[in-house]
């Protein structure tokens, strides 16, 4: 792995390696010594262009954890509200030392970008490319539903998980789709029908638009965020209406198998796509995927920074 | 005029028996055995044109040269001799410059640049409508009775979307024996699209350009063309669909032509995947299936043209992410080429029907071939008597562009890096070479310069 760009690049064998990884580096964060020395010396820029204090904060406690310098650079404090170009801010960047660099931008293909024009030359992380990929929200995904759904298992063989909500727009339902699929699992995306790409019957994944249908057979349920602009956008004609037919309501909760999840990968609008009772009960994994996400991207981190050197 | 013939020696004419032509006072003299016979008396100079193809000079229906306004991106004389280059005795410069080619005194300026620059008979395209905003028709009257002549009208870059403001201008250009070019992109259906809307949008969570949005306007605009007894030329046809439509139209007898670009018979929305944004283009890059039926289009006579869309930017507007990236390749120096490997060497059009595509049908479209313009006419004709205007192509010169190696000032070509089998090799304007071994002739007789202009 030289870079983390797009959970499509990750191939069973490394997508295995980066859950167990996160599995060591969970265990040493129940210490009560939690920092390890593994990166010492060594520079992170956590490159985020836009807002996300989420996923921002979650790199730089991975990355303190490790031991290694932080350097966070948000572009709203920074020149780049000045207009300098993505190029530019990489070379000052590689000029500053930077080891490794975490990118969340709100164009798709800027971490690809960033990772393959020769712009920097340490390994690129991929916080979230536009509607593209979030790669390491899929990890914490993925290692969630390891723990909460096979125990000791290798992957997520034998699972059915559904995603529902608006896949067009999200970069995290993207990289769930090749990730969870790569890992075994069976992937049945729910939205309304003009939530779902075009071109989405390539994918290695069911689409439907009948939630009700689908659930009793879900070992797992994903809600996506429906953000305010789809409202106006025409993709589909109320709140109240989208709620009714796939919000994950007390009655759809009902519906679900005993061991059934439930996982957010946040904010949420509660009493939109997800009710307070599906998000605060028992089956609801949101918390844990807030937790895990640090000892994911230690992971990331500790394999793209070390794991090189074989090649 | 007195300057000395020159006789192209050997080539084969539109892929045909090998002949010479021999070039005299701004005309094709003669041809085969005459030609020689005739060179010989003359002290003609000679160009040995063994293994090459002699075509009557190319005209591109779709150019942008951006002076004024982006003389970043290129000038008139840097574009022009880019065309030089790649064969083109004439190019048709697009209307979105800076200020936007919507009156008589801008189009002048831009035809006055080319008679300057000489490298090519630079016709401007006036704008459809002011400010190429879609509202109120620009002078079309005055523009057309300029000394730029124009006759072709486009706000390419914008659709003409209005179906209303596009019915009067296709029933006004009547008036002017002017043609209508269309952007053909329904605008609501196309906002924030990044690419083709399909598997590979899908995946790279780009929004989407569907095919619908232009097979939409197109099919609007073959109806509207036949209301109104105007013709209507469609640029850029991109989608297996729009060929379908324009097929059918024709079939009808509808009074339309289209074009189609180089990259769109070439390159796929596979390229996408790079998100370099050097494959970034409008209309975008289609599928494989796309690509398919506008090579079949082009063979069949569905498609009339094959034009470049040369749509030059400076570096730093592809050095970026996909999203902030300018739309647009460049194209003069490579579209032969492109042409030969995507139609030629697979079998789909013989050099007879390149010729035809690239020059006759654009140089009638734009009126090129009115008696009118004298010296400057165009017929897309190689034959005694006709203009003096010859491309020469090298079919087995095998070149990989590099940007930093063209005479664009655009550094935009997706053909980087990428073996084309042929190339331009000499282009004749008025019986005088613009362009040998494939570079501008800087010190052409009767046109000498020394850095700008052959004046």
């Amino acid at each position: 792995m030289r870079h983390l760009l797009s959970t499509a690049d990750l191939d069973p064998a490394a997508a295995v390696r980066v859950l167990d990884t996160a599995e060591h580096m969970a265990a040493t964060q129940e210490r009560e010594q939690k920092k390890l020395p593994a990166l010492r010396g060594r520079a992170v820029v956590n490159l985020f262009y836009e807002d996300s204090t989420r996923t921002r904060v979650s790199f730089e406690a991975a990355a303190k954890r490790l031991s290694a310098d932080v350097i966070t650079f948000a572009a709203k404090g920074s020149s780049v509200s000045k207009g300098e170009s993505l190029k530019d801010t990489a070379a000052t960047l590689q000029a500053l030392g930077a080891d490794a660099v975490v990118v969340r931008h709100p164009a798709a293909g800027a971490a690809y970008r960033l990772a393959t024009c020769g712009w920097v030359t340490g390994p690129v992380v991929n916080a979230g490319d536009g509607q593209h990929e979030h790669p390491t929200q899929a990890l914490v995904d993925a290692f969630s539903l390891r723990r909460r759904l096979c125990p000791g298992a290798r992957d997520l063989a034998g699972t059915h998980v559904v995603i529902v909500g608006d896949v067009l727009h999200s970069r995290v339902a993207r990289s769930d789709v090749w990730l969870l699929s790569t890992l075994g699992a069976r992937v049945t995306l729910v939205a309304p029908p003009t939530l779902v790409p075009l071109g989405a019957g390539s994918w290695p994944c069911a689409v439907s638009f009948d939630l009700d249908e689908v659930l009793p057979d879900a070992d797992a349920v994903m809600l996506l965020r429906v953000q305010s602009e789809r409202m106006t956008g025409q993709f589909f004609p109320t709140a109240r209406e989208y709620t009714r037919r796939y919000g994950l309501d007390a009655r759809r909760l009902r519906a679900l198998k005993d061991h059934a999840a439930v996982l957010h990968p946040g904010p949420m609008n509660r009493g939109l796509e997800i009710s307070a009772e599906a998000a605060d009960g028992p089956r609801s994994l949101v918390l844990d995927q807030v937790s895990n996400g640090v000892a994911v991207r230690m992971a990331v981190l500790f394999l793209l920074l070390t794991g090189n050197e074989g090649g | 005029m007195n300057a000395r013939p020159w006789l192209i020696r050997g080539a084969r004419v539109l892929g045909g028996p090998v002949q010479s032509v021999l070039l005299r006072d701004g005309l094709v003299a003669a041809l085969g055995q005459a030609a020689e016979r005739d060179a010989a008396g003359a002290h003609a100079r000679v160009l040995d044109a063994g293994g090459l193809l002699a075509l009557p000079g190319l005209v591109d229906l779709h150019t942008h040269l951006r002076e004024p306004g982006r003389e970043d991106a290129e000038t008139v004389e840097t574009g022009s001799r880019a065309a030089a280059a790649g064969g083109f005795a004439a190019v048709h410069a697009m209307a979105n410059t800076s200020p936007v080619a919507d009156s008589a005194g801008v189009v002048e300026q831009v035809w006055r640049l080319g008679r300057d620059a000489g490298w090519t008979d630079v016709r401007p395209v006036g704008a459809v409508t002011v400010g190429l905003a879609g509202e109120r028709l620009a002078e079309i009257g005055a523009m057309a009775d300029s000394p730029a002549r124009v006759r072709v009208f486009s706000d390419d870059g914008h659709c003409v979307a209005d179906p209303l403001v596009m019915r009067r201008a296709l029933e006004y250009v009547r008036a002017v024996d002017g043609v209508v070019a269309q952007h053909a992109q329904e605008p609501r259906l196309t906002v924030g699209a990044q690419m083709n809307e399909g598997s590979v949008s899908a995946d790279l969570g780009l929004p989407g350009w569907p095919s619908v949005a232009e097979e939409a306007i197109v099919a609007r605009d073959v109806l509207l063309a036949a209301h109104v007894r105007s013709r209507v030329h469609v640029c850029h046809v991109s989608t297996a669909g729009s060929v379908e439509i324009v097929r059918l139209a024709k079939r009808r007898g509808l009074p339309v032509t289209a074009e189609v670009t180089p990259h769109h018979l070439l390159l796929t929305d596979d390229e996408v995947r790079s998100y370099d944004p050097v494959f970034k283009v409008n209309p975008p890059l289609r599928r494989p299936e796309d690509v398919a039926a506008l090579r079949r289009g082009v063979a069949d006579g569905t498609i009339d043209v094959i034009a470049t869309d040369h749509a030059p930017h400076p570096r730093e507007d592809k050095e970026c992410e996909w999203a902030a990236a300018a739309m647009g390749m460049t194209g003069l120096e490579t579209a032969l080429g492109v042409v030969q490997a995507a139609l030629v060497d697979s079998g789909f059009l013989t050099w007879a029907e390149v010729a035809e595509r690239m020059s006759r049908a654009p140089a009638v479209i734009g009126r090129l071939d009115d008696p009118a313009l004298g010296a400057h006419r165009h017929t897309g004709r190689l034959a005694a008597g006709e203009p003096g205007h010859v491309t020469v192509h090298d079919p087995g010169a095998a070149w990989t562009p590099s940007p930093g190696s063209m005479q664009t000032m655009g550094t935009n070509t997706p053909f980087a890096g990428r073996l084309l089998p042929g190339r331009a090799v000499a282009t004749f304007l008025r019986g005088e070479p613009t362009a040998l071994d494939g570079v501008p002739v800087d010190d052409a007789p009767g046109a000498p310069s020394a850095g700008g202009g052959r004046r």
